[in-house]
């Protein structure tokens, strides 16, 4: 028997067999690489109108900040919707992402709880309803009835879910009461929609409100506070199932130590924020509970 | 009104110049601001037309999504860090639904969301209408009658699908601020091409009026007596003026020569009659003078008179002489036969007077162009000749000049004496030819009356001068004519 007599059958099961060897090689050595922490991957973070997501300059210093601190190269991908962010971790496009608390019980399912920032020291904030300055005379939601109003998004807590809550607890339908709603997909535009007058009233993030009356408080200055909502827990940071548990802890503890040098210092600062720290899930339940009236979840 | 058209050249000229630049000026500036403000609005119209295409497309999503915000970005858009006083700049922008409700305003605490535009008032209601009428077609602009505004309107709209329309209004006076600015720096250059023409226009209307002022002064004073000459450098131009200045002086000088003729028939009549008066009291005297003179000699001759009766008759005898010799001078007798004119004749003159010249120590320039002979009588020249030389010699001063000159051409004969002595006066020359002249220093003055009678006897003239500060004595005798 020589190879030129080798019957065509078993050539053809030799061939297979080299290309099966080789794939399984070349499968092994990829599966090793990807078990290493990738180093030259960037880190992908979603950022949302959950605060001033545009204030470029500091966006831009806070992301060499977490290069620096991950040591790792740092995407910042910002949207103008919750929606189109909740879509980007359904795809698996972000592997943290800080949102609003209504979105994060939306995806409870996809992803987890990293880090949650705390405001004036407490991990809570409020929906303030707001009208034109000009009008000194309204004290109550209920008296914009067929009126202008203006909502956030509709995957807000507080620019949507929670006025929406209070028209629901006052027995009226949201989706009836005022004469016409918009979405203005962003918290200071909500600010700025009331200052303008093109609405007679509007719901907006505490959190956001607060920072507009320092960085711009002639636009906040247009506009009054009638009422303020329960707290609620405050948007989270949080991070994609599929995120490894050492990238999560790292990312955690970046976040967390950022009180404890001077550079994360002046960014939570200019942030408006005292810090960021761990906590459960649970914080969120009252958010559960408004979307179960509405009959979502 | 007449008052203002009897002014002076001096002053209408420049007046009426400075008129026309004014009107010119203003009519001229004036068609230019109105074209400015044309321009202005044809350009607000044309920027706003097209902002009003732009927004229109992106509004056109916005209102299918009923994306109110995102509406309401883009009617805010232009508003955004723009000068204050640009005169493009909308006041507002609208945004209407089919039924005239605001989708979106840029002024929304003026005009909310959700109103009927008709019920901001009837400008608003006219404009509708005026949108209604327009059924969605492109851009137009619509001017309302009264309105203080000038309104843009562009459908929004896609293919057959119209959603409603955009209006953009601008406020007319925002450009009154940019219209002044156009005509402010326009009457500055205006001011400045007034300051330049102005002074360019009176200078040229005085001096365009100098000369004809001075004409009519100079005509005006025509009732006077004969006017001065006007300079000719005054106004050295063949146009009209010129013309009537060429006019103006042949006028004078015809004057002139007219005057000048009058006086001197005149002074011609004058001593015609002189002459005839003069005729005839010497031949009433010379007939009874002769009488007496024969009768006188046929006494002395007869008559043994005593030696005082004798020295009596000859005192009377030499008074009747001196009587006889004068009236002899005063009568003047051309119609003496004699012998023709000779160019000898004229050299003898000149060796008879020599003496006289000698003693002066004249210098005589002489000129004898006389042909051999000329039908003249010869005695009667040669007492002009004599006559006109004397008075020459006597008047010329010591070391002085005399001249001479004796031409003939054809039919004249012409004898010009000159001398450098003293020049006589207008007054003196007017009474030159009359007897006894008082004018002779030595003699009986009779010397110029004979030759001026026997000059007007042999059908001549004679005129007296004053020619390069030289006294000048002319005689002409017509040569051949029956004297």
């Amino acid at each position: 028997m020589n190879a030129n007599s080798l019957p065509a059958g078993n050539a053809r099961r030799f061939l297979a067999g080299f290309l099966v060897f080789c794939a399984l090689a070349f499968g092994a050595a990829t599966g090793a690489l990807a078990a290493e922490p990738q180093r030259n991957t960037p880190v992908r973070i979603g950022l949302t109108p959950a605060f001033l997501h545009d204030q470029h300059g500091l966006m831009e210093e806070w992301r060499r900040y977490l290069e620096a601190k991950l040591k790792r190269p740092v995407v910042f991908l910002q949207r103008d919707s919750y929606r189109e962010t909740m879509d980007l971790l359904r795809l698996e496009k972000l592997d943290f992402a800080w949102i609003c608390d209504y979105p994060f019980v939306h995806l409870k399912k996809q992803v987890k709880l990293l880090a949650v920032p705390l405001y004036q020291g407490r991990p809570y904030y409020r929906s303030y309803f707001i009208v034109p300055a000009s009008n000194p005379h309204t004290t109550s939601i209920l008296q914009l009835k067929n009126m202008v109003f203006a909502y956030a998004d509709p995957y807000s807590n507080t620019g949507y879910l929670a006025p929406r809550y209070e028209l629901f607890k006052a027995g009226e339908d949201p989706a009836r009461f005022f004469g016409k709603t918009f979405f203005t997909w962003s918290h200071r535009k909500v600010v700025e929609a009331v200052a303008f007058g093109l609405a007679n009233g509007g719901a907006v993030d505490s959190y956001v409100w607060d920072t507009l009356a320092v960085v711009q408080p002639d636009l906040t200055a247009k506009t009054r506070i009638v009422s303020r909502s329960p707290e609620y827990g405050f948007p989270p940071f949080v991070a994609h199932r599929s995120v490894g548990d050492d990238e999560f802890r790292v990312f955690q503890k970046v976040l967390i130590g950022m009180t404890t040098d001077p550079a994360g210092k002046a960014l939570l600062k200019r942030l408006n924020l005292d810090g960021f720290a761990t906590n459960d899930p649970k914080l969120y339940d009252s958010v559960a509970q408004m979307m179960r009236a509405f009959g979502e979840e | 009104m007449n008052r203002l058209f009897d002014l002076s050249f001096r002053f209408k000229l420049p007046l009426w110049g400075s008129f026309l630049i004014v009107a010119t000026a203003l009519a001229v500036s004036g068609a230019l601001m109105l074209r400015a403000y044309d321009d202005l609005k044809e350009d607000l119209l044309i920027s706003s037309k097209s902002l009003g295409r732009t927004l229109s497309k992106s509004l056109f999503r916005a209102m299918l999504h009923d994306d109110v915000w995102r509406a309401f970005e883009l009617v805010q858009a232009p508003f955004h860090g723009e000068a204050g006083d640009n005169p493009v700049q909308p006041d507002g922008i609208i945004v209407l639904d089919r039924s005239y409700r605001i989708v979106v305003s840029s002024r929304p605490t003026v005009m909310p969301m959700l109103a009927d535009f008709r019920r901001f008032g009837p400008e608003q209601a006219a404009l509708a209408d005026a949108i209604e009428a327009l059924q969605g077609r492109d851009a137009h602009t619509v001017e309302l009658p009264d309105a203080g505004h000038l309104y843009v309107v562009v459908p929004i709209a896609d293919e057959a699908a119209l959603l409603g329309a955009l209006v953009i209004s601008h406020s007319k006076s925002a450009f009154v601020p940019r219209f002044w600015r156009t005509a402010q720096s326009g009457a500055l250059i205006g001011l400045l091409v007034l300051a330049v023409l102005l002074p360019a226009n009176w200078y040229w209307g005085r001096r365009m009026a100098a000369p004809l002022v001075k004409l009519a002064d100079h005509l005006d004073g025509l009732g006077q007596g004969l006017p001065e000459d006007l300079d000719p450098g005054l106004y050295a131009y063949r146009d009209e003026l010129g013309r009537l200045f060429q006019s103006y002086r042949r006028m004078v000088q015809e004057l002139r020569e007219k005057a000048q003729l009058e006086r001197r028939v005149v002074q011609t009549e004058r001593l015609a009659a002189v002459g005839r008066l003069a005729a005839g009291i010497a031949h009433e005297i010379n007939n009874p003078l002769g009488g007496m003179l024969t009768a006188i000699d046929t006494l002395k001759c007869h008559a043994d008179a005593d030696p005082l009766t004798l020295k009596t008759i000859d005192l009377i005898e030499r008074g009747l002489v001196q009587v006889k010799e004068t009236v002899a001078a005063l009568l003047v007798e051309a119609r003496l036969k004699s012998r023709d004119l000779a160019k000898q004749d004229i050299e003898d003159v000149r060796t008879l007077v020599a003496p006289a010249s000698h003693r002066k120590r004249l210098k005589t320039a002489w000129c004898n162009d006389l042909p051999d002979s000329l039908p003249l009588p010869a005695t009667l020249v040669r007492q002009i000749f004599i006559n006109l030389l004397l008075n020459a010699i006597q008047a010329a001063n010591e070391d002085g000049d005399v001249g001479c000159l004796i031409e003939f051409d054809a039919n004249e004969l012409a004898i010009t004496v000159t001398n450098d002595g003293r020049l006589l006066t207008t007054e003196q020359m007017e009474h030159l030819f009359e007897p006894f002249s008082p004018l002779s220093e030595s003699g009986h003055g009779l010397g110029l009356w004979v030759t001026y009678q026997i000059v007007h006897q042999l059908g001549g003239r004679i005129s007296a001068k004053v020619k390069e500060n030289l006294m000048v004595f002319e005689v002409r005798l017509p040569v051949g004519a029956e004297a």
